[in-house]
């Protein structure tokens, strides 16, 4: 579980985040949702030691990230998966050699060992055969895929995406969030997912928590978020025409 | 007129430490009017910034400076941290080798073909008098190439064509999130990407100047002995008088600094690059300017320091 405390961030004069209290569940899709620009993916970063907020804390299992040494930081760092927005491949390394390098700088097994797990994770995100292809070579939905295989190449306990939709047709954003849901129901990990797609809310979101101009303006279920008399909320859920008409069909 | 438009970009880009002042930031900033980006004085905001460009140092200037140096030095130190798999930083060591030094070893050899010619011929040119000894253009050839043209001239070459291609490398890596991506997985990013660079140029620079050595004097002698100015024996004596083997030793020294130089400066312009592709771009004119600076500076210090 991620815990976080009073966590405030600013960038010069400009108040990004201020006093974030929040869980991140266990074994489920925890989902950050918000308008662009409300300091969502600050709060990812802060959470993975990307950015250091200059209030509150972060918690893993109880311990303060910032407030650890940096190699404990960086076992920590070693249990997290991150699979950002641009994928954020290497682009001199093929396919295969992208999820294989955590376990080629991490890990201890053997180089044929490695493999087999790199083979796995890229079958568990169905893109075994293209493993020999550079990132260049792939559409937006493949660099994706790839994204999540290194990000679980590691068994990671913690699993960041920030906008994992993004970019990519209604089609493949129901299997990107279909992988992130089965790979944490499968694996029993924290996953924190960065996203202002409803689509993908609907799909995926358990835990949900609501930003609105740096704070934490709501947090609930689904079912709650669609129930919600929170005026911002409403706006932000219920801004498409679909949404509109899901609550419309629900008698609202 | 806004701040900074006054003043041509070449100042704005390359000698942003000394950019024209405007009067009018000076003034206002004391009462609080114009704020001033410590990390970017050009970058002033306000209204009626900028009326008349001066060329007064401000302190935020200064300031500048040793917030670059200071992060220059921490970068440093992170990436001589201990690696995490040694075999890895050995394989890209052997990659950068052959990117940053095998590829640049056409443009060297170019360069430093044309230019021994050129010593010759220019020697033979402004030295041809009766009093002058026939074997002075060999030696004056084999000495501006050894203790000047190779070791200094083709290492501003190199970091032209290294520095900003290291630049560029790490630049885009950072705005593609690449290097965040390191960082999360527990990597020393500034080790694994920036110290391979180092010691493969260090490494590998060292043997680029030694074939420009070569080839420069070998084709002074070309030169002079196609075009008549000068006999095969004359020359071959010139080369040959007076050599001092420390001479070599010096322009290696100087060699190895110069590559740590272009490595380290470049390294430094892309890691930090924050924003898009302009950026990247600008991080890579960046280096070869701030590297090709440093090299200048370095070279008087170290003539000074193992000539003198």
């Amino acid at each position: 579980m991620i815990t976080v405390e009073g966590l405030g961030k600013r960038f010069g004069s400009v108040q990004v985040l201020e006093g974030i209290d929040a869980e991140f569940r266990k074994g489920m899709v925890n989902q950050v949702i918000g308008r662009s620009g409300s300091g969502k993916s600050v709060l990812a970063k802060c959470m993975v030691g990307l950015h250091k907020p200059e209030e509150g804390r972060v918690l893993y299992e109880g311990r303060s990230f910032h407030d650890m040494e940096p190699e404990e930081k960086r076992l920590i760092r070693q249990r997290i998966g991150m699979l950002f927005q641009g994928s954020a491949l290497f682009d001199s390394l093929s396919v295969i050699e992208n999820v294989m390098f955590p376990l080629r700088m991490f890990g201890t097994m053997p180089k044929g060992e490695m493999e087999d797990r790199a083979h796995s994770c890229l079958k568990r995100v169905s893109i075994i055969d293209k493993d020999a292809l550079y990132p260049a070579e792939l559409s937006g939905g493949m660099q994706k895929r790839v994204g999540i295989a290194r990000a679980i190449a590691m068994e990671p306990q913690y699993l960041f995406c920030d906008e994992p939709n993004s970019g990519l047709d209604p089609q493949t954003s129901i299997v990107i969030d279909d992988l992130i849901k089965a790979i944490t129901e499968e694996t029993g990990i924290t996953t924190v997912v960065i996203t202002h797609d409803m689509n993908s809310v609907m799909e995926t979101g358990e835990h949900i928590l609501f930003i609105h101009k740096g704070r934490k303006w709501w947090e609930g279920s689904r079912e709650e978020l669609l129930n919600s008399d929170n005026k911002e909320l409403n706006e932000f859920v219920f801004a498409g025409s679909l949404m509109r008409q899901v609550k419309k069909a629900m008698g609202g | 007129m806004k701040c900074g438009q006054s003043q041509p970009r070449f100042f704005r880009y390359f000698f942003g430490f000394w950019d024209p002042q405007p009067k009018a930031i000076k003034a206002k900033s004391s009462i609080g009017n114009q704020r001033l980006n410590v990390r970017n004085p050009m970058r002033c905001q306000g209204k009626r910034a900028g009326v008349r460009a001066t060329f007064a140092p401000h302190p935020a200037h200064a300031l500048r400076i040793l917030f670059h140096i200071g992060q220059y030095l921490l970068l440093l130190r992170e990436t001589f941290m201990r690696p995490e798999r040694l075999s890895l930083y050995w394989s890209r060591t052997v990659e950068e080798m052959d990117l940053l030094g095998v590829k640049s070893l056409g443009i060297v050899a170019l360069l430093s073909a044309f230019m021994g010619a050129v010593i010759t011929i220019q020697t033979k040119t402004n030295m041809d008098s009766p009093l002058i000894q026939a074997w002075v253009v060999g030696f004056a050839t084999r000495q501006s190439t050894i203790l000047e043209f190779s070791p200094t001239v083709i290492s501003l070459i190199l970091a032209g064509k290294v520095g900003s291609s290291i630049a560029a490398e790490i630049g885009s890596m950072r705005v593609k999130e690449q290097i965040d991506a390191l960082d999360i997985m527990g990597v020393n990013s500034a080790g694994y990407l920036i110290l391979p660079k180092i010691v493969a140029t260090m490494v590998i620079n060292p043997f680029l100047i030694m074939i420009s050595m070569f080839l420069g004097i070998f084709s002074g002698w070309f030169a002079g002995v196609l075009t008549g100015i000068v006999q095969s024996d004359d020359f071959l004596t010139g080369i040959q008088l007076d050599f001092k083997v420390y001479h070599v030793v010096y322009a290696l020294i100087k060699t190895v600094v110069f590559a740590f130089l272009i490595a380290t400066v470049s390294a430094y312009q892309g890691y930090y690059t924050r924003g898009g592709t302009r950026e990247v771009g600008v991080s890579s004119t960046r280096a070869v300017v701030f590297s090709s600076m440093a090299i200048l500076l370095a070279n008087l210090i170290l003539t000074q320091m193992l000539l003198l």
